[in-house]
This record gives structure tokens, C-alpha cells and sequence, in this order.
């Protein structure tokens, strides 16, 4: 039986596959799901033959914008997305991480404007050290494995 | 929007921009009165107190006929009722043509850059960037020297926390130095400037030895205060605080042109008896702070 299938099909919608589990929450959070009124489903610890399990959701009726998806990179660059229409999938497509990566992740310098003023975060990817993350303002290095997200 | 002047960092500035304030500086040495900033005013904005800094810029300013307001103390500014840094600046840019501002916290000066319609000068942003201090010392070094290239540069003392060698390190980046860092293992370079250097293709040696035989070969000596909170093994601090002491009984061997920089304060790193060696320069490096500042305050206006 087709794994997806342990969650419902939507008939229009978005659907993130292949959520690593310890992620699934940064997700919500980061696309605001909790704040929506359409239907979102949810599977979590799903048994997966890449991952050994994984999360899934399925929004319905809620089609994201590529920075509002890419924002997802910097907790869950893996993600599958599939975009359907009439039940069918129309587009896939993976995430690509933004640069600069803007208002999503919080510097880990307690001595950075960033997190003294109400003002929104700005990192810069490495080009030379991968994984890493440079804050635009105080120039403070974090690995994008390990960022809180604001 | 008009190009943004301000000067938030040293490493934004390219060799040709620093032999161009450099010159500037001259300039200002020979006629530090003029009138350039006639009708102009000038924001000095102290959010964390630095006197040595703020005279300096505020004769600057003076001597070139601007006006200046501003704060000293932050205690009495609307910081402390919990105004944003952004508010802040933005009322303070409806009254003077620069700001020039110090902060406690590090990228202030750069999100201040980005908010303000004026230009921002950097006066230190926390332990980040202070490129002013930067751009005096390098004036000393071309003062003393007649030139930036090609020195040998030794750098003494906390170069672990020290913010001025870093810069130092990135500005010199242009001018083909070799550097000596002489310091205690616990506040030794840290490896991201070593691999700024290797990136850069500068030569560096390091030392933990302090001695008139080290010395021997510089051009540049320039001391930096081992300040004992940096330590986190206090036993250490007691080995070592003794050893990053300059003398001037270790300056028989030095080069005739060598002269011994220091940012100021200093406590007890510079013996009191190199104050009369003719190597000694650390206060006329302060005095050039005002000229360099000058320089800096024309270039970020666009005069």
C-alpha cells in the first residue's frame, strides 16, 4: 500500500514529504500552520525506507511562495514538495537555501543588535566553510545544523 | 537613495581608500583649522562611554568649524526609557549631517548605517569593529615608516580578544606585511585570522618568547594589554603576566626606525622608562587619531 495513503489525500494543496522527525515542529512553526484554517494533516514517526521514518504534512488549499519554501532549508534542506492540483501532483520540487537567509534564524551572539532591537535577522551562507552561516551584523559563525530559529 | 558614505568597517576600504585618507590626514596635520565643516553639524552618539574617543572626534570637528551635539552618557538618553536604536537615530538624522556613534552592541553601527539617510561613522560597535583606531594607527605606521608596505609588524600581548590587531591584520591585508604574533598560548591568534592570512598570502610567525633577540626585526612593535579576566586558568595569568612586558632594556638590538605602537590605556605592559626611548610613539599615535578623524569626517560627508 502507497505509505502517503496513511494520510489522507487532498484534492488541491501542498504536500512536504520526507520531514526529518526532530523537524517536523521547526516546520510548522516556520510556515505558520498553526495559524491556518484550512485543512492541514500531519504524520508523524511514518515509516520511511530512506530516512527510517520521517514527517509528512498536507496543506490543503495552500500554495506557499519559493521564499516563504526555501525559508525550510535552513531546518530541512531534504524535504520533498509536491504542489497538487485535482488530486493529481502538477510540480515537485526541493528547496534551495536562500542567501542572504532574512528574519528566520537567530544569532547566537546575545551581544548582537539583532537580538537587542526589534528588527528582523540576516545571515549570510558561507561560500568557503559549508554548513555555516555568517550574522550580516555582528559577523558571529554558526553552523546551520544547530541554529534556533527566531 | 544617494550613495551611503558611512564608515562601519575596515574591511570595507581598499588600498587605494586608505592611501587616500592617509593623504588626507597629511593634510589636516599641516592645517588642522579650516573651515570645510562651516554650517554643518555634527552627532557624536555615546551610547556606551569612551572620552579618549569622543574628544578626538569632537576636536576633530571643531577644528574643522562643525557644530556638535550629541550625548556622552547614556544614562540621560531615551535608550534607557527603552527607545530603539533605530528611533534613535532616525530623530537624531533630522538635526546634524553625520553621525558619529559608539555602541555596546556589536552591528549597531551597521544597522544604524542602514537606517539613517546621513552618513555613520563607526566609533566601535562592541568588541566588532572600531575602524578609526584602525585608520590612526595605519596613519603612524606611514607616518613613521614613509610608507605601508612591505613591514615587518609585530603584534604583542591579547591577540585572542584584541579587536585593533585584527583590524590591523585585515587593513594590511592591501600592503604585503609580515606579521610576528607574540602572545601567551591562551590568548594566542585565533586560527580564523591565521587562515585570513593564508588566504591572503601573508607571512606570519608566532612567538610565545617576548625579547630583545624577537624584537630585533621590526619595524612595527605594536603592545596590547594581557588584561587578567581573559584568563580562564588564573595560574596561567600569573605565568605569563610578567613575560609580555616591554622594557627598555629589550630595545638595544632594535631596528633605527622601529617605533612601538599601543592604543591607549595602557596599564603595565610598557614600562615607564620606554616613554623616553626615541622608539616610543604611542602618544603621538593618539594625536594622530584627530587628523585621521578629521580626514575620516570630510571623506564620509563627500568634501
Amino acid at each position: 500500500m502507497n505509505q502517503e495513503l496513511m494520510v489522507a489525500a487532498i484534492e488541491n494543496g501542498t504536500v512536504i514529504d520526507h520531514i526529518p522527525c526532530n523537524k517536523l515542529f521547526e516546520v510548522i512553526s516556520l510556515l505558520g500552520l498553526q495559524a491556518m484554517t484550512s485543512t492541514v494533516m500531519i504524520g508523524y514517526n511514518l515509516a520511511s525506507g530512506k530516512m527510517g521514518s520521517k514527517s509528512l504534512i498536507k496543506i490543503s488549499d495552500r500554495f506557499f511562495s519559493d521564499e516563504e519554501l526555501n525559508r525550510l532549508a535552513v531546518v530541512a534542506p531534504n524535504v520533498n514538495l509536491s504542489i497538487i492540483r485535482n488530486f493529481e501532483v502538477v510540480e515537485k520540487r526541493q528547496v534551495e537555501m536562500p542567501s542572504p537567509i532574512v528574519g528566520v534564524v537567530k544569532c547566537a551572539n546575545p551581544k548582537c543588535i539583532t537580538n537587542n532591537e526589534p528588527m528582523r535577522t540576516r545571515f549570510d551562507v558561507s561560500e568557503k566553510k559549508e554548513g555555516v552561516i555568517r550574522c550580516h551584523y555582528c559577523g558571529r559563525e554558526q553552523l546551520v545544523d544547530t541554529v534556533k530559529l527566531v | 537613495m544617494a550613495e551611503n558614505r558611512s564608515l562601519v568597517s575596515i574591511e570595507s576600504l581598499s588600498r587605494e581608500k586608505i592611501l587616500s585618507l592617509i593623504h588626507r590626514a597629511e593634510e589636516f596635520e599641516k592645517n588642522p583649522n579650516s573651515k570645510i565643516l562651516d554650517g554643518k553639524i555634527v552627532a557624536t552618539l555615546f551610547f556606551e562611554p569612551s572620552t579618549r574617543t569622543r574628544l578626538s572626534f569632537e576636536t576633530a570637528a571643531n577644528r574643522l568649524g562643525a557644530k556638535v551635539i550629541g550625548f556622552a552618557d547614556p544614562k540621560i538618553t531615551s535608550g534607557t526609557k527603552g527607545e530603539t536604536l533605530k528611533d534613535t537615530i532616525m530623530m537624531v538624522q533630522n538635526y546634524a549631517d553625520v553621525i558619529v556613534m559608539r555602541h555596546y552592541l556589536e552591528g549597531a553601527a551597521l544597522y544604524a548605517s542602514e537606517v539613517a539617510n546621513v552618513p555613520i561613522i563607526n566609533a566601535g560597535d562592541g568588541a566588532n569593529q572600531h575602524p578609526t583606531q584602525t585608520m590612526l594607527d595605519l596613519y603612524s605606521i606611514y607616518k613613521t615608516q614613509g610608507t605601508l608596505d612591505n613591514l615587518n609588524v609585530f603584534l604583542v600581548g591579547d591577540l585572542k580578544y584584541g579587536r585593533t590587531v585584527h583590524s590591523l591584520i585585515m587593513a594590511l591585508r592591501h600592503f604585503n606585511p609580515t606579521f610576528h604574533f607574540i602572545a601567551p598560548k591562551e590568548l594566542a591568534m585565533p586560527d580564523e585570522y591565521k587562515t585570513y592570512c593564508k588566504e591572503h598570502g601573508i607571512t606570519y610567525v608566532e612567538h610565545e618568547d617576548f625579547n630583545e633577540d624577537i624584537i630585533a626585526e621590526a619595524d612595527i612593535l605594536y603592545m596590547t594589554r594581557v588584561q587578567r579576566e581573559r584568563f580562564t586558568d588564573l595560574m596561567e595569568y600569573e605565568r605569563v603576566k610578567d613575560v609580555y612586558i616591554l622594557k627598555a632594556s629589550m630595545l638595544s638590538k632594535a631596528r633605527e626606525n622601529m617605533k612601538i605602537l599601543h592604543p591607549l590605556p595602557r596599564v603595565n605592559e610598557i614600562a615607564y622608562d620606554v616613554d623616553d626611548v626615541k622608539h616610543a610613539y604611542y602618544f603621538q599615535q593618539a594625536q594622530n587619531g584627530l587628523y585621521a578623524r578629521e580626514a575620516i569626517i570630510c571623506d564620509v560627508l563627500n568634501l
